[in-house]
């Protein structure tokens, strides 16, 4: 059931912001979430459906922008994107590998109408 | 109307975040070291508690902190039954514990009698460590029949833990378990981890754990103001 404890936060936050900025309505929210914090999928948009109904949020879309997890490998310092599958280095099989990005879990922005 | 972007850029979970602060904030007050101990069901997240209280409670006065999705006690009974203060947290459903169950379970223990808190999550693989409780280490337990793929399968996990132990190593020779494929794994996502391979059964590796911890308590000890 984290789904829900992550929407609800994400709630919190987007109508603590809607607030502050005095809006009507928020009528999107971006989330920026790396492949490597894979918990979140789009099933959250039910929930979201769920949790904002009767706030300035309820109606408003959830956008996912989904980011692929970047490595680089310490050995031979190539850059490459992780597959389906966490794999070693393509190039020299390396496992010392430094991930550069995949582990966001963020709410970018949101947009509003006032 | 006027239709205007609002920028955030915060965590998805910055409230429960500003929670953890605070109990840390308060542990730290009292001088009181804590480790969140999370697996998946059956690792042996209770057995390693037990052995770790069994071997330091001699030096430490040691606090547990059980959560369960289901109202049970029978974790919070064992630890009463070898004389340690527990609270059982039920969250009714829900797969972690989140910050602000410890801040309620924190209020129930004498937290001026403790050294050490030990919080025993939920057990489940998919979500406890995205949800920061404001203890000092987030500990892992996997063991050899969950298999080697692990790291592989649930990344998230393996990347925001501080200490991973490997539990159940007697079982070995039993399993098919290749050790340097799952080692290979929590390599590339946490290379700094800090890993421990144990047996809770034979007592096997125990105490290079209880060891290392002695000595991270008191090194937070020696750094209290």
């Amino acid at each position: 059931m984290h789904e829900l404890a992550v929407t609800e936060s994400i709630l919190k936050t987007s109508l603590e912001y809607a607030e502050k900025e005095q809006a009507k309505k928020v009528t999107d929210v971006f989330l920026v979430i790396g492949k490597l914090s894979s918990y979140v999928d789009d099933s959250i948009q039910f929930y979201w459906d769920y949790v904002s109904k009767d706030t300035i949020c309820s109606k408003s879309l959830l956008h996912f922008d989904r980011i692929p997890a970047k490595m680089l490998c310490l050995d031979c310092q190539m850059e490459y994107d992780l597959g389906d599958d966490l794999a070693p280095c393509p190039r020299c099989g390396s496992a010392r590998l430094k991930i550069l990005t995949g582990d966001e879990f963020r709410i970018d922005s949101i947009q509003i109408e006032k | 109307m006027q239709v205007k972007k609002v920028p955030i850029v915060k965590s998805i979970l910055s409230a429960n975040d500003r929670i953890a602060t605070t109990n840390q904030d308060l542990l730290n007050s009292h001088g009181i070291f804590s480790l969140n101990i999370m697996a998946s069901p059956g690792a042996g997240k209770t057995s390693l508690i037990l052995k770790t209280i069994q071997l330091l409670s001699s030096q430490y006065k040691i606090g547990v902190i059980e959560g369960d999705t289901a109202p049970v006690t029978i974790d919070s009974d064992k630890m009463t039954a070898v004389g340690i203060p527990s609270i059982q947290i039920n969250t009714g459903g829900d797969c972690h514990l989140d910050a602000m169950m410890i801040e309620e379970a924190l209020k129930q223990l004498k937290l001026t009698k403790l050294d050490l808190i030990i919080v025993e999550n939920v057990g489940n693989l998919i979500c406890p460590a995205a949800f920061k409780l404001g203890t000092h280490l987030n500990v892992m337990i996997a063991s050899v029949p969950e298999g080697d793929d692990k790291p592989y399968k649930y990344p998230a996990m393996y990347r925001g833990v501080d200490v991973l132990i490997l539990n159940k190593i007697d079982l070995l020779p039993y399993i098919t378990f290749n050790q340097d494929y799952f080692l290979q794994g929590v390599k590339m996502l946490n290379p700094c981890l800090q890993t421990f391979l144990v047996s809770c059964k034979t007592t096997e590796g125990i105490s290079v754990w209880t060891d290392w911890l002695a000595e991270h308590l008191k090194a937070f000890k020696n750094q209290l103001p």
